[in-house]
């Protein structure tokens, strides 16, 4: 009965996102209030039924209720709860329910947050982004029904797939879709500004928070990805530039794009019809990467199981909102009028410069990924991209970033000169020359990886530390003044000073990491990068709904142990599906990670050992990132009523808030 | 074809074992530094976008020993990949090559580089010489409103 409810609440939510995507348009044309009222409550609704939907679908896989068929092809009595909740979105259907259910909720938030708006403005953001919930309800009722029941209940279910049930997977998807939607807001404010036919720096203003927001949450549903790959898959690989990982990956730099391109709408009314064109294309690739994921299109490690079917309804709905939006931009842009004067050396360039870096590799990457489509299709032969193109092809365009960065983000608004800022700067850029000749000096191999990694890490971080630094005035106490200094201030400098952590730490990982594959008797005891690792023991285990084999390898160094490792070799017999659980020393400044194969003949294991230098830095630096975003969120100017203060942003030559 | 592929895949998923066994490693470190090189950018046939040097299939296995045997036999880095290519298709390269079509692929990033960043000095070039508008005009209806309070 109850999923029946949840299905018809989907129901009846979809009808009302169809009132709310067309009333409050016409009576904000019409200038009705009335109209234009309908849909702050019908927001609200749809909220409400879908978070019922959702919680109903939720109950299903709780209790294990094996007439619904998404459980039991997702579930199993025996799962432990934390995967029972987690399995409603680790498939496609729950997954598309919870994406609807975040589709909702930023909509709901917009009805909320947005009282500042100017009342056509509101009524044609939460109508445009209704119209894209419409498509969402059809595709999830037409395509992929998740209440959907079997005549036949069978006895227990066919579990979840092993490798989702993690904790930093459990967690990755909802971060994901918090991202890719609250793009959705940034578009729906483009395509209403569009319609509206006015963006000014107040929009900017009402667009930033919605897109910061989005790629804070991008940052950590990517971290998260990255970091349980790293973890689960058994040899500490972070990043394979697999389709599905590009999928998330193009919006977050478009998304990183969008954010920089509104300060200069926000501060200097320039960039206006770039930026909309910006807020539409990052969308359009969240829909791109939802295409990707789940039509199999383009084949990849983690997708969905897919079929062709709904990656030609997802085509459709792609094809209509970018070709709409596109459309009307291309009708409506003209009419956005520039303001701001800037010379060519000037924050403003430089976050044009930015933004060419960021939007161009997004476009690099995304043509990796669809080459091998244009392979088939156009060239007649079968290719691959992987890995060594994309590392190729894509690094250049973040190192010119990173070298840009700490000067750019110095550069007075409308006129600078660089020698100006340099000057400013020497410090850490002969710091980071030296480290970088350090580093050629002390290191081994022939790699320039790693002295490259080390100069852009500290150059980046040490110019964010400058340039918040800068801001405190030239006399007097300025520690005092650096704690009161605006959160926007700190949210820049910590961001900015994450991307130069995870760039040092990439690079290093990837210049330094050591591995060791050997065959190890019980009581073996070897060598790896100075540590000592000794096999004592290797048991089998069971566990809730999986057996597993485990070692214990004693980790220690010139005589001192360390810890105790367990890696396990896991068998699902549900899913007839075994993997790997490496066990991992954690470290500051490295990661020891040991992986357990199979016996061999002479009663011996497969042992793998890998030496990771700086793993954790690289989470480290996407969390910094993340906060970053956040401390900028919680800026002052944020929370009291936005534009109340818009005659105040126009104030030139005072530093950048 | 399809069928092959999933049994294929299946029999990666029965029968485990973690890339690279300690049975592949050649005793010359030079020698198996190049075969690890060489296997980043191959392609595992069965796999679903991983090189065979990450993958755990059999036939990446069976690859990861053909391409050590040709380096035991004393070929070259390109020889290898040549003969890898010439059996299994390009298929095997996750780097593609620059030739027919896919230069575009590789030219791309250069092309649209150079693109943007001369649509972008042709703007700031516009910026820097426009003349600030707006913000000190009036519009027609405040010039009207002023003019009325002039008047009165």
């Amino acid at each position: 009965m109850i999923i029946e409810l949840g299905h018809f609440a989907l129901i009846l939510a979809c009808l009302i996102a169809c009132v709310q995507a067309i009333i409050p348009l016409i009576g904000a044309h019409k200038r009705w209030p009335g109209w234009m009222a309908v849909a702050e409550p019908a927001a609200n609704a749809q909220f409400l039924l879908v978070a019922f939907s959702f919680a109903a679908l939720t109950y299903a896989f709780v209790t294990s209720d094996f007439s619904v068929k998404l459980v039991v092809n997702n579930s199993h009595t025996a799962k432990p709860m934390l995967y029972k909740i987690t399995g409603v979105w680790g498939n496609h259907e729950g997954s598309m329910l919870l994406w609807l259910l975040i589709l909702t909720l930023f909509g709901v938030s917009a009805a909320w947050f947005g009282g500042n708006l100017p009342p056509t403005l509101r009524a044609r953001v939460l109508a445009v982004q209704s119209s894209i919930g419409v498509a969402f309800y059809a595709f999830i009722l037409l395509t992929s029904n998740p209440f959907e029941r079997l005549a036949v209940p069978p006895m227990n279910g066919r579990d979840l797939n092993p490798l989702l049930q993690d904790p930093g997977l459990a967690f990755h998807p909802p971060f994901l879709y918090l991202g890719y939607v609250g793009l959705s807001m940034a578009f729906s404010f483009a395509v209403a500004a569009l319609i509206e036919g006015r963006v000014d720096a107040a929009w900017a203003r009402w667009v930033r928070p919605w897109t910061l927001a989005a790629w804070m949450f991008l940052t950590v549903g990517i971290g998260l990805g990255s970091w349980w790959a790293y973890y689960e898959l058994g040899w500490g690989g972070f990043w394979f530039w697999d389709p599905v990982e590009n999928a998330s990956f193009m919006p977050w730099l478009f998304a990183a794009a969008l954010l920089h391109s509104a300060v200069v709408v926000e501060k200097r009314e320039s960039l206006k019809s770039w930026t909309i064109l910006l807020a539409i294309l990052a969308f359009g690739f969240s829909l791109i990467g939802t295409f990707i994921v789940r039509s199999g299109v383009i084949t990849s490690v983690h997708a969905f199981a897919n079929d062709p079917e709904r990656g030609v309804f997802i085509l459709l709905i792609l094809a209509v909102f970018m070709g709409g939006a596109l459309v009307l931009y291309a009708a409506r842009a003209g009419a956005m009028e520039a303001r701001g004067v800037f010379s060519p050396v000037s924050r403003e360039s430089a976050l044009v410069l930015n933004n060419i870096l960021l939007a161009v590799s997004a476009l690099v990457v995304f043509v990796g990924t669809i080459w091998p489509l244009v392979g088939e299709m156009i060239l007649g032969r079968k290719l691959s991209v992987g890995a060594p193109f994309f590392n190729m092809a894509f690094t250049p365009f973040m190192v010119a970033l990173g070298l840009a960065l700490p000067i750019g983000s110095m550069l007075p608004w409308k006129r600078g000169a660089i020698r100006r800022v340099l000057r400013a700067l020497r410090l850490p850029l002969m710091l980071a020359i030296a480290l970088m000749a350090l580093t050629f000096a002390v290191q081994t191999g022939r790699s320039a990886l790693g002295p490259v990694g080390v100069f852009l890490g500290a150059w980046v971080v040490m110019g964010a530390m400058i340039d918040i630094w800068s801001k405190t005035g030239r006399t007097g106490n300025r520690m005092g003044r650096l704690t009161r200094l605006p959160r926007a201030d700190w949210g820049k400098a910590v961001a900015h000073g994450g991307l130069g952590v995870t760039m040092f730490a990439i690079a290093g990982l990837m210049a330094w990491e050591k591995e060791d594959i050997r065959v190890a008797q019980v009581g073996e005891s070897f060598e790896v990068a100075g540590y000592t690792l000794t096999l004592q023991d290797v048991r089998q285990v069971q566990g809730p709904n999986f057996r597993s084999t485990t070692g214990d390898v004693l980790l220690s160094r010139n005589g001192r142990e360390i810890s105790t490792l367990h890696p396990e070799k896991r068998i699902y017999p549900v899913q007839q599906m075994p993997t790997t659980e490496a066990a991992i020393d954690y470290g500051l400044l490295r990661d020891v990670y040991v992986v357990i194969g199979d016996p061999q003949n002479n009663g011996g294991w497969t042992v793998r050992t890998y030496y990771k230098p700086l793993a954790n830095w690289i989470w480290g630096g996407s969390i910094l990132m993340a906060l970053g975003g956040l401390l900028s969120l919680s800026d002052r100017r944020y929370r009291v009523a936005a534009g109340a203060r818009k005659a105040g942003t126009r104030a030139q030559g005072v530093p950048a808030e | 074809m399809k069928r092959l592929l999933l049994i294929l895949s299946l029999l990666a998923i029965s029968a485990p074992a973690l890339a690279v066994q300690p049975d592949e490693i050649l005793d010359d470190p030079r020698l198996e530094e190049r075969a690890r090189d060489i296997s980043a950018d191959l392609r595992c046939l069965v796999c679903r976008n991983e090189s065979i040097d990450e993958s755990n299939a059999e036939l990446a296995r069976d690859l990861r020993i053909l391409v050590r045997d040709r380096l035991v036999e004393g070929d070259s880095n390109e020889e290898v990949i040549d003969y890898i290519v010439a059996r299994y298709g390009e298929y095997v390269l996750l780097k593609p090559t620059m030739t027919g079509g896919n230069w575009l692929l590789w030219g791309a990033g250069p092309l649209m580089l150079l693109l943007a960043l001369g649509g972008g000095v042709v703007y700031l070039r516009g910026r820097s010489r426009a003349t600030e508008p707006g913000q000190d005009r009036l519009s027609d209806a405040e010039q009207a409103r002023l003019r009325q309070i002039l008047d009165d």
